[in-house]
């Protein structure tokens, strides 16, 4: 079995693994779960593409890629950290069915 | 031969790891614990495959004078882990932080004390904390 073999199934369950995290980030329940699985998927993303560039053997050019994908995901966590900071508390919980105020009758209705 | 074999160890080892992070991401139940699992599980398991990877780059060298530029290459690899193992600890702390902060309830054991309601007594969204 050659390496670049071994790096298409490796990339494969890789992908695979990944699956778990997007079903997190579907289902929730509060929104930094999703960021936290969204970053996940980052980290894992410049894995994968130093995956591809060992398959076409093209490394030295796809480490540059993965550097800046990686540079990327942890200044978007942050971000999304610093506004769930900053906005009033409350926004990352689970959503509460709470009942839809009734509109006011606007003078044309009355 | 020898190479491809340490290098493939050290990528299957980072992908069980990473299996563990997965499964701990499904299962976990609340938001604190699944934070731990994805961070921990997440940092190492890229690291060991980066690793794995930056050694079956050495299966071409053959001494410094002709073959320098895969030490460059093996140095930009290194500098990624390394760059990962900084920043994917210091974002996963980032966010628990932020959740702390916006008071995402932990599930606690019955007759375990709650320390977020120490932090904040009225436990309601409709009080003012900045």
């Amino acid at each position: 079995m050659t390496f670049e073999l071994f790096s298409i199934l490796a990339g494969v369950v890789l992908l695979l693994l990944m699956l778990p995290a997007m079903w997190r980030i579907v289902r929730g329940p509060t929104a930094l779960d999703r960021i936290v699985a969204v970053n996940v998927i980052g980290t894992k993303t410049a894995v994968l593409l130093i995956f591809i560039g060992v398959i076409y053997d093209r490394v030295e050019m796809f480490v540059d890629f993965a550097l800046a994908y990686a540079l990327l995901n942890f200044t978007g966590s942050i971000a999304a950290a610093r506004f769930l900071h900053k906005t009033e508390p409350g926004r990352g919980q689970i959503p509460k069915n709470e009942p839809v105020p009734e509109p006011t009758p606007t003078p044309d209705e009355l | 031969m020898i190479i491809s074999i340490v290098s493939g160890f050290f990528v299957v080892v980072g992908l069980a790891i990473f299996f563990g992070a997965s499964v701990g991401l499904i299962r976990f139940p609340d938001f604190y614990s699944r934070t731990h699992a994805a961070g921990k599980g997440d940092t190492l398991s890229t690291l060991l495959v980066l690793v794995g990877l930056a050694i079956y780059q050495l299966k071409d060298f053959e001494g410094f004078a002709e073959s320098w530029p895969i030490l460059l290459i093996i140095a930009k690899l290194i500098a990624v882990s390394l760059f990962i193992l900084i920043t994917s600890p210091t974002s996963t702390h980032a966010l628990m932080d932020a959740g702390w902060e916006d008071q995402v309830e932990p599930t606690i054991e019955p007759n375990y004390p709650n320390h977020l309601e120490d932090d904040y007594p009225q436990n309601d969204s409709s009080n003012e904390i900045n």
